[in-house]
């Protein structure tokens, strides 16, 4: 009844092509947007700041970039700790190197080198494939521990490889308060996410696509496997990075390989097939799930064994935790395989014919 | 103008002291890790300090103010524990003093800690250069860093060949964790290295350790005279298993303490006979007045946190230990700030500051023989810097050695120089004086 795109007609074809071409998913879109930048920042608490949204925004970026990869190209790949730890790293060695270097440049030159470093590691990704990529990219976790702990240059000789900095700004406005480090986040957040959508909607993202759903084919109509692949590796390996720099110097203060290990990759990997595979929409909903999951269950599990006076110790809350967690992980991986995001989606075909379902 | 301000704000502090007391009991927040691949060292430390507030709650508290603990699970990773940081300093009126309990999580919270206005311990781990308080105004690496358990240690091997001049031209080799943690003493031994002309072999292992062949293999082949062992959790027990099946003398092996408590060697047994560790000061301390006070008071109401044999044992103690600091720094502070008062976290870090635990303090609250007394300054977050060897019989810890002392020529220079690089990266100013009196 209200969901609906009845009378509402396409008279150019830049309105036929606009990313939201339905009046009211512009409008939740808005909605949305006003919420994040404004309400929240209005209500929220330094704790929902510093632990819940802030590295909500981030892993929600660093889901992005892994969607475009996995998602969208259909290249699984188990190096994005990695990339992350690449995008940090360097970020860090441009921001301690050169003088009053603001912080933008630096997380975008950090990207960047994540890039580079992202496509040296797609390259054996034009001749292997599934899940022998998966295991090729692995080589690209190894090598970031190896390097992060090893070539003591890019730590600047810190003694225990652990690094941070201070004193970030964007055009003199420093980035301390939790405010603005969240809205600091949100911005970069907002402007790529719409980017990667616009990315996606394209020429390129075609090719993506193609690439995913049958690369043979793809290569007989003529995109360039070569290059269609390791474009999907440089832009996804670039937010990625970007990613990185965030969650070490805005979310946890210091960064340390450790960080970034093995473990991060697969839970960057599975908030992409739990959020959706193929949808920058999705990648949000997995973020929320892998980050935001645990620590609900850890907070509310006490609180409901406190209904009923048991008390539980703090090993048996986070051991029920993971359980938990991994059980709720195989039930909507049976009931919804193809991701929160297609929840999200059969929700709206419901809305369209709700109240008069026929 | 400046004195104006200070006294201004003094009075303020107190008001507010004054309209909060007597109502609020002392927050101290727990990150420990009960669960993950370092469980079994996290989890004596937790009881033991969960056990020393309740014990300090069953003698009435810090001069009548009463303690309320509360932990947060962290699993040893650092976006959790950075999570539980935010989630517990603001509840029961305000965390009094984190401690870490990892290298990770402090880096992290060092960043943190002086916005939030927070003190830090980190008894005997943590960031080494973080001694000086000069730069590090909130970190209390109290009565122990791993420089200078690697000091204590290089002393050690020297005194037993016989004068520290002999260790020119022997070789030693460090096993370590691969991770901030693991590489923290290589500086200092590296330093050790140039002054008195020992051959350094480095020797990383992958975390958790569980495979470390290829290091002793290395081992075999270079046949190092001594080798230090900066491992910890399952990567212990599979060093010193190795070292047994290699046929390297154990008791030519030194560990820092991560490395010689109870579960690192109780699953080698007779195997690890002869292996010998840096105590921070305690070792087990079965006999001391404290656990016999824990159990009697907390173990023997039923309140006691963990299994009652463990009570006592070298992480335990550690827990208990650091437990014991971050309240005496409170009623330090309350000797200047309001006796029987409640202490905010600022407060609390004066207090933790201008320690002054001399050797009559140290027996009335049961530490007799198992500590030495600890005194800061606003300079030095230290305190203290004695250590003792204990060694490994085969079924329980025995010291093997007298008190020895960190040396100062090394220690010093390389802590102020580290901490000035930090200062210097971070565009810190040190603290003028001024500052150390607040």
């Amino acid at each position: 009844m209200i969901y609906r795109e009845n009378g509402q007609f396409k008279t150019t074809y830049r309105a036929d092509q606009q990313i939201f071409p339905i009046a009211q998913d512009r409008l939740f879109i808005l909605a949305a947007l006003l919420l994040a930048f404004v309400v929240v920042p209005a209500l929220a608490s330094g704790y929902m700041f510093r632990a819940i949204l802030i590295p909500f925004a981030i892993m929600s970026l660093a889901a992005i970039g892994v969607n475009i990869l996995v998602g969208y190209c259909g290249q699984i790949s188990l190096g994005s700790g990695a990339f992350m730890a690449v995008g940090a790293y360097g970020a860090y060695n441009f921001f301690v190197r050169i003088p009053d270097m603001p912080v933008i440049p630096a997380l975008v030159l950090g990207g960047i080198c994540a890039m580079v470093f992202g496509i040296l590691f797609g390259l054996p990704s034009l001749r292997v494939k599934g899940l022998y990529l998966a295991v090729a990219t692995l080589a690209a976790q190894f090598f970031s521990d190896w390097m992060f702990l090893r070539i003591k240059y890019l730590t600047n000789n810190s003694a225990s490889g652990s690094v941070s900095v201070s004193g970030l700004q964007v055009f003199g406005l420093p980035i301390e308060s939790d405010m603005n480090k969240y809205l600091f986040c949100l911005c970069l957040l907002a402007v790529i996410a719409l980017l990667a959508k616009n990315l996606v909607r394209s020429a390129i993202g075609r090719e993506w696509m193609a690439i995913r759903d049958m690369d043979v084919a793809a290569a007989v109509i003529g995109i360039r496997p070569m290059y269609a692949k390791l474009t999907a590796f440089a832009v996804s390996s670039f937010i990625i990075g970007i990613a990185g720099g965030l969650w070490a110097f805005i979310y946890l203060g210091a960064g340390e390989p450790a960080a970034f290990s093995v473990d991060m990759s697969f839970r960057l990997l599975f908030m992409v097939i739990i959020g959706g595979l193929g949808s920058i929409m999705g990648s949000f909903f997995g973020a929320a799930f892998i980050v935001l999951l645990p620590i609900a269950l850890n907070q509310f599990l006490p609180v409901l064994a406190g209904l009923f006076s048991i008390e539980i110790s703090t090993a048996g809350i986070s051991h029920a935790e993971l359980m938990i967690f991994g059980a709720l992980i195989v039930w909507f991986l049976i009931v919804e395989p193809h991701g929160l995001a297609k929840l999200w989606s059969t929700g709206k075909q419901k809305l369209r014919l709700w109240p008069f379902p026929h | 103008m400046k004195l104006r301000n200070l006294a201004l704000a003094t009075c303020l502090a107190l008001v507010a002291i004054a309209a909060t007391a007597e109502t609020k009991e002392q927050f101290f927040p727990g990150l420990p890790y009960r669960t993950g691949p370092y469980a079994p060292n996290g989890v004596p430390w937790a009881n033991g300090y969960s056990d020393y507030l309740k014990l300090v709650n069953a003698k009435g508290g810090i001069n009548g103010v009463k303690i309320v603990y509360e932990e947060c699970e962290t699993g040893y990773d650092t976006a959790r524990g950075v999570e539980c940081y935010e989630r517990l300093k603001g509840k029961h009126g305000g965390a009094t003093v984190f401690q870490p309990l990892s290298t990770g999580i402090t880096f992290a919270l060092t960043e943190k800690a002086p916005g939030d206005k927070i003190p830090l311990i980190t008894a005997g781990y943590g960031r080494s250069e973080s001694a000086d308080g000069s730069v590090f105004k909130w970190n209390f690496p109290l009565a122990g860093t791993y420089w200078l358990a690697a000091d204590v240690i290089v002393q050690a091997i020297g005194k037993r060949e016989g004068g520290m001049d002999k260790l020119k031209g022997k070789k030693i080799a460090l096993v370590y964790h691969d991770s901030p943690y693991g590489k923290e003493p290589i500086a200092l031994l590296q330093e050790r290295s140039k002054m008195l002309g020992y051959e350094l072999q480095l020797l990383p292992v992958t975390a958790p350790g569980v495979e470390q062949k290829a290091t002793w293999l290395q081992v075999r082949q270079s046949r190092p005279d001594y080798v230090l062992l900066w491992g910890w959790g399952v990567m212990n027990s599979t060093a010193l298993k190795e070292a047994q099946a290699t046929g390297y003398p154990r008791d030519h092996m030194y560990g820092v303490w991560w490395s010689g408590a109870e579960p690192d060697v109780k699953d080698v047994g007779e195997g690890a006979k002869g292996y010998n560790a840096v105590a921070m000061q305690h070792g087990a301390e079965p006999q001391s007045k404290v656990v016999k006070d824990i159990l009697a008071m907390v173990h023997d109401k039923g309140q006691g946190t963990g299994p009652r044999e463990e009570v006592g044992q070298v992480l335990y103690m550690r827990g208990a230990m650091s437990a014991m600091l971050a309240v005496e720094g409170v009623r330090r502070a309350q000797e200047r700030f309001g006796k029987g008062k409640w202490m905010s976290a600022e407060q609390a870090r004066w207090g933790y500051e201008n320690l002054a635990l001399d050797q009559k303090k140290l027996d009335a609250l049961g530490f007799a023989g198992v500590m030495r007394p600890i005194s800061t300054s606003c300079v030095d977050h230290l305190g203290a810097n004695w250590a003792r060897i204990h060694t490994w019989d085969g079924k329980a810890w025995h010291f093997t050695s007298d008190w020895m002392q960190a040396d100062e020529q090394v220690l010093k220079p390389l802590v102020r120089q580290t901490a000035a690089k930090y200062a210097a990266e971070k565009k810190l100013a040190p603290r003028d004086a001024a500052d150390c009196q607040s």
